[in-house]
């Protein structure tokens, strides 16, 4: 009996909406708009920050950076006689973690340049980087051709070198790199291997990449080159020499340790670097912080969007006041003729939330599209949860039973008698 | 409550009650001591004082007033819009004074019709879905309540023109609506507030004649009016002054 009379109301409300077609559209706008905002912004929001947390990753959760850094200054201008006074980390550091900081699984170290390769009549920059053999092991790269570093390589000072495909594509256009000869600062080395470029390609990629060489790779290295360190020791350093490493990548035995290695890192170094020297970066510190960030930033961008939902539903409520005090005495009419209250509620609120799922459903559509076209057009990642889209489903409801219910209830209790002497 | 299945007897017009609709002496409407205030800022205004009537089933009724005489209150009262200040109010042996809006609502819908002066369609709706409406609140299917209101229609003699809109018609079709309106739920009264008010004279006619055939059938009617034309129809005539019954004439029509 109810349900009859609900599905009769609930039509009632279907064909007024339908009546006021225009009306209805314009106010039900409001809502497709906010739906829309709400499901595009969320979804720019998990974008931008599950790519700088995929950034992060691929520095490893259970690595620990160290970066040689330029002491403050205020020291080396007292005691500075010589400008090219040595700073930053040592073989010395490496051998004193090695041999002290327990659960330390890989302590791979770094140099780092920026210069010329040279291929025949092409040349282009790039970073070299100067390592050990188990650098994979901290950072996972993908060998696509030949090999990695190899111990022998390291001690016989082997000039040889892995090369990255992006400098492959812009060095040797369609010549097998392997075994060919490279130049690098006069002398020639022999690439053995080919890897996959870290990190994604793109501009994403690109940022990764900076970030995993301090910042140092400029923004004309177009890739990675990898040679042993000793070799890069003898090859590129000058007699000006300041820097031992730049940069020491040590790899903990799992992410539990990672905050208590770090401390204890910072006392060892502490203690040898008076002048503070280095800096520590701790990737899952930064994941964690990127992780904040992001829910800062959808947080942010969420409110936005509510608050455009709530002025969606306040025209709504706006209209449907507007629309109660204008059929007032079709009101009183169908009071007089049996309505009760709640079926009068029901009625308008019917009409309410048709407008705002309709609205609602409208607006995800929308929503849906509009990532796409920012990834398309703007270059910028984005994740639509199915989470984000019950939400905005679900507030488009919330907001049609919150802004419904006034102008219902406001309906409902006038007086029979005074709507049906209403003109 | 009046059920659909009775409502949708053959005979659309019976008016006959059950026995146990009215009371004792056979009155389906009976007010003892009706009176109504209202509170005006800090002073109160009596519009009705102690009105008790008895009026038996089958009855024509007509009331009669100056304005501010308090008929339009009493006609409110006896078609349960409002509820009593103080005194008793009983409509086929059930006293209104106690019951809730809800209940109220109930009851408008299932024992009163309702004819007004400015009929009061729904202009949205057309013929059929405005006789419809009372039905919609008395759990009618919608197959049921279209037959019914259908048949209805045709009775009023509208049933060429059921899917116009109700602004498509002339103020005495729109009338014809109305009562056919008012007869869907098969009430126990019908209630004019001024029916023939806004119609010519020949469509005021011709809306009394549909007012007398449906009182010939047994139905209940209590006419508010100014026209003297319908006073001379009704079997008993309600003169109203300053909130009372000043006198009633009986007509041996």
């Amino acid at each position: 009996m109810f349900l009859l009379r609900l599905k009769r109301t609930v039509k009632l409300g279907a064909k007024s909406l339908w009546m006021h077609r225009l009306r209805s559209t314009l106010t039900a706008l409001g809502i497709v708009f906010g739906v829309c905002s709400v499901v595009a912004m969320l979804a720019i929001g998990e974008g931008a920050g599950r790519d700088a947390q995929d950034q992060i990753a691929r520095l490893g959760a259970q690595n620990i950076i160290i970066k040689s850094i330029k002491p403050p200054r205020s020291d080396s201008a007292k005691t500075g006689t010589n400008r090219y006074e040595a700073y930053g980390l040592s073989y010395a550091d490496v051998r004193r973690i090695r041999d002290t900081v327990p659960h330390i699984q890989e302590v791979v170290p770094k140099r780092l340049i920026t210069l010329q390769a040279t291929y025949r009549n092409r040349s282009v920059t790039v970073q070299v980087i100067g390592t050990a053999s188990w650098y994979g092991e901290v950072h996972p790269m993908r060998l696509l051709r030949g090999r990695f570093l190899a111990y022998m390589d390291e001690k016989r000072q082997q000039k040889a070198a892995i090369v990255d495909q992006q400098v492959v594509d812009q060095l040797f256009a369609v010549d097998d790199p392997i075994d060919t000869n490279i130049k690098l600062k006069g002398d020639y080395f022999t690439v053995v291997g080919l890897v996959a470029p870290s990190g994604a390609a793109g501009p994403a990629g690109q940022d990764a990449a900076r970030l995993k060489t301090g910042g140092r790779a400029g923004d004309a290295a177009v890739g990675n080159i990898y040679v042993p360190l000793s070799t890069f020791k003898t090859c590129f350093e000058g007699s000006r020499e300041r820097v031992e490493l730049e940069e020491l990548t040590i790899k903990v035995d799992s992410t539990e340790s990672v905050l208590l290695i770090r401390d204890a890192l910072e006392v060892l170094l502490r203690r040898f670097h008076k002048n503070k020297d280095y800096q520590i970066i701790v990737p899952l510190e930064l994941l964690r912080q990127a992780a904040r960030t992001k829910r800062i930033f959808n947080i942010v961008l969420g409110s936005i969007a509510a608050i455009s939902l709530l002025v969606g539903g306040i025209g709504i409520m706006n209209i449907m006041l507007a629309t109660v005090s204008e059929r007032t005495r079709e009101i009183g009419i169908r009071r007089a003729l049996g309505a009760r209250r709640s079926d009068i509620i029901i009625q308008f609120l019917s009409e309410t939330l048709l407008l705002t799922l309709t609205g609602g459903l409208l607006g995800i559509a929308l929503g849906l599209i509009v990532p796409i076209m920012v990834t398309h057009f703007g270059d910028m990642p984005t994740v639509i949860t199915g989470q984000s889209l019950i939400m905005a489903f679900g507030i488009s409801a919330a907001i049609g039973i919150t802004f419904g219910l006034y102008p219902a209830y406001r309906a409902a209790h006038m007086d029979p008698i005074e709507s049906l002497r209403h003109e | 409550m009046t059920t659909p299945s009775s409502a949708q007897s053959s005979d659309l017009t019976s008016g006959a009650p059950d026995a146990t609709d009215a009371t004792a002496d056979g009155a389906i409407v009976r007010t003892e001591n009706l009176t109504k205030t209202y509170q005006m800022g800090p002073s109160e205004l009596t519009v009705l004082r102690e009105v008790s009537i008895d009026i038996k089933q089958g009855e024509y009724i007509a009331i009669m007033g100056p304005s501010g005489s308090g008929k339009s209150t009493l006609l409110n009262l006896l078609g349960c819009l409002d509820r009593p200040t103080t005194g008793r109010y009983l409509l086929g042996g059930q006293d209104i004074s106690l019951v809730d809006d809800d209940e109220l609502s109930a009851i408008r819908g299932a024992k009163i019709g309702f004819i007004f002066q400015s009929y009061n369609l729904i202009h949205q709706l057309n013929i059929i879905e405005n006789i419809e409406v009372p039905m919609i609140y008395q759990n009618f299917s919608e197959s049921a309540s279209e037959a019914r209101a259908r048949e209805l229609a045709e009775l009023v003699g509208l049933g060429d023109r059921l899917r116009h809109r109700t602004t498509e018609l002339s103020g005495g079709q729109q009338q014809r609506v109305a009562i056919a309106r008012a007869l869907a739920n098969d009430p126990l009264i019908i209630l004019g507030d001024e029916p023939t008010g806004n119609l010519d004279s020949k469509s005021g006619k011709e809306i009394l004649d549909l007012l007398d055939s449906l009182h010939q059938q047994g139905k209940t009617l209590i006419i508010v009016t100014h026209d003297d034309d319908v006073s001379l129809r009704a079997q008993r005539v309600f003169h109203v002054l300053d909130g009372r019954i000043e006198r009633i004439d009986v007509h041996d029509n």
